[in-house]
């Protein structure tokens, strides 16, 4: 021990690096020459290897919940632009059937009494996405009830955080949601149901200032509302009655936190 | 990466990292939280990610994700001292109450699953940056460089943690039980 460069202070840091593997050579070698004549440390590096044998057959290693691997297996799913599945393709015929008997019950009446608005590009190019949602097999991204499924799903591909809400009480319940692009910028559109009409929520960030309060327009027959919340914008579009389409933008309105009137 | 890559480079490593948010939170329900919102950012910045060690990466987001969490819904809990005269009062304290009977009860009447649970406990119950490179080194098996990158400490901060931590589990485990508790059997 008298001519070792480690003394036993110095070998009880040592001892765990080099029983861990960690320890250069040369120290390694200085260690050793210490352990061959020090009983008490050659006992500690016995306690320390046991203690960390038995830490690793000992602790837990704790397996993710089938549910959560499940759950996080959806969200970070990337739609792939495969052909619909049997279950959109038919709600897609359901929903261009009620969208057809809408406007031939409605008739000419309804045309008629639309007066010629100016128009509002953004607003055309919303409704135009809001149809293109219905007409091909991209309505929806993500097919989910909850919001817990949604809303985390849009944090993982916008940098924006749009209301979802279980609205499933009032009678709108959730569909689903999907990445859109309007206005030159990757938008989140969240889809709500009404009987059997479909109702698109866009959302992305406000730019420059927010108009106050809630803005109603009629275009090619379809209802919008748009509103500013928080640091977003929003836009409802539907061919749903405008009364319901207000109750929904009030519901959404309240589960924000803000009153936009 | 691409997005599309996730499923096959991340989520391998699901069952780790829930381990580790479990281990760092103390709770399967809190572990749960914080493993669905450390995958979301793992998946929102993969694009950014180039590899090649997904593992590490990950490990990372969720020791950063759990520290974060506990910061906002367990403030309590959070004790990120590594004062050693702190950590040796609060050491003591915890002996006391976790396992009354511990000191009387005869180390070979011990069952095995019962000198699992008192390890364990002996680990949850080591203050967080103790804790932590113990949880990383004897379950993940990983390096002290790796240890280090994960903790963002140096590796020198490592290898004395780690030693500390270890002084502190066979003092808890009873001074001279953890001998026997080793010898098992």
């Amino acid at each position: 021990m008298a001519d070792s460069a480690v003394d036993c202070r110095k070998a009880g840091t040592l001892l765990n690096a080099y029983l861990d593997g960690e320890l250069d050579l040369s120290a390694s070698l200085e260690l050793e020459a210490h352990l061959a004549d020090c009983a008490a440390c050659r006992a500690e590096r016995e306690t320390l290897s046991r203690l960390s044998r038995r830490l690793r057959e000992g602790l837990t290693r704790h397996e993710a919940p089938a549910e959560l691997r499940q759950r996080l297996a959806r969200l970070t799913a990337v739609p792939r632009p495969a052909a619909p599945g049997r279950w959109q393709r038919r709600q897609f015929l359901a929903m261009a059937a009620s969208v057809l008997l809408a406007v031939f019950a409605s008739g000419g009446t309804t045309y008629l009494l639309m007066r010629p608005v100016p128009l509002d590009p953004l607003a055309d190019e919303v409704v135009g996405s809001h149809i293109r949602s219905l007409m091909g097999d991209h309505l929806i991204d993500i097919a989910s009830s909850d919001q817990h499924t949604v809303k985390p799903w849009f944090d993982g591909r916008l940098d924006l955080a749009p209301a979802v809400a279980d609205l499933k009480a009032e009678g709108f319940p959730l569909v689903g949601g999907r990445l859109d692009y309007i206005d030159h910028q990757p938008v989140a559109a969240i889809v709500y149901q009404r009987g059997k009409h479909l109702i698109n929520l866009f959302a992305w960030p406000t730019n420059g200032p927010a108009h106050a309060g809630v803005r109603a327009m009629t275009i090619r027959g379809y209802n919008l509302l748009t509103w500013a919340a928080g640091d977003l914008t929003y836009w409802a579009v539907s061919d749903v009655n405008p009364k319901d389409l207000a109750t929904l933008q009030r519901l959404i309105a309240q589960s924000t936190g803000a009153t936009p009137d | 990466m691409n997005q599309a890559n996730f499923a096959g480079v991340v989520m391998p490593h699901l069952d780790e990292a829930y381990s580790l948010a479990r281990w760092l939170t103390g709770s399967a329900a809190d572990a749960e939280d914080v493993v669905q919102e450390s995958l979301m950012k793992a998946f929102k910045h993969f694009a950014g990610f180039r590899g090649p060690e997904a593992r590490a990466w990950l490990l990372t987001i969720v020791r950063r994700t759990s520290f974060t969490w506990l910061a906002v819904n367990r403030p309590r809990q959070l004790v990120l001292t590594d004062d050693e005269a702190a950590v040796e009062a609060q050491n003591r304290a915890t002996v006391v109450t976790l396992h009354p009977k511990a000191a009387e009860t005869p180390e070979s009447l011990l069952a095995e699953k019962e000198i699992a649970a008192q390890l364990n406990a002996a680990v949850e119950a080591l203050p967080a940056p103790f804790h932590e490179v113990v949880v990383l080194r004897e379950i993940h098996d990983l390096s002290y460089k790796e240890i280090a990158d994960i903790a963002e400490i140096p590796v020198g901060t490592v290898m004395s943690r780690l030693a500390r931590a270890r002084g502190l589990l066979l003092a808890r485990l009873g001074g001279s039980a953890p001998r026997e508790v080793a010898n098992g059997r």
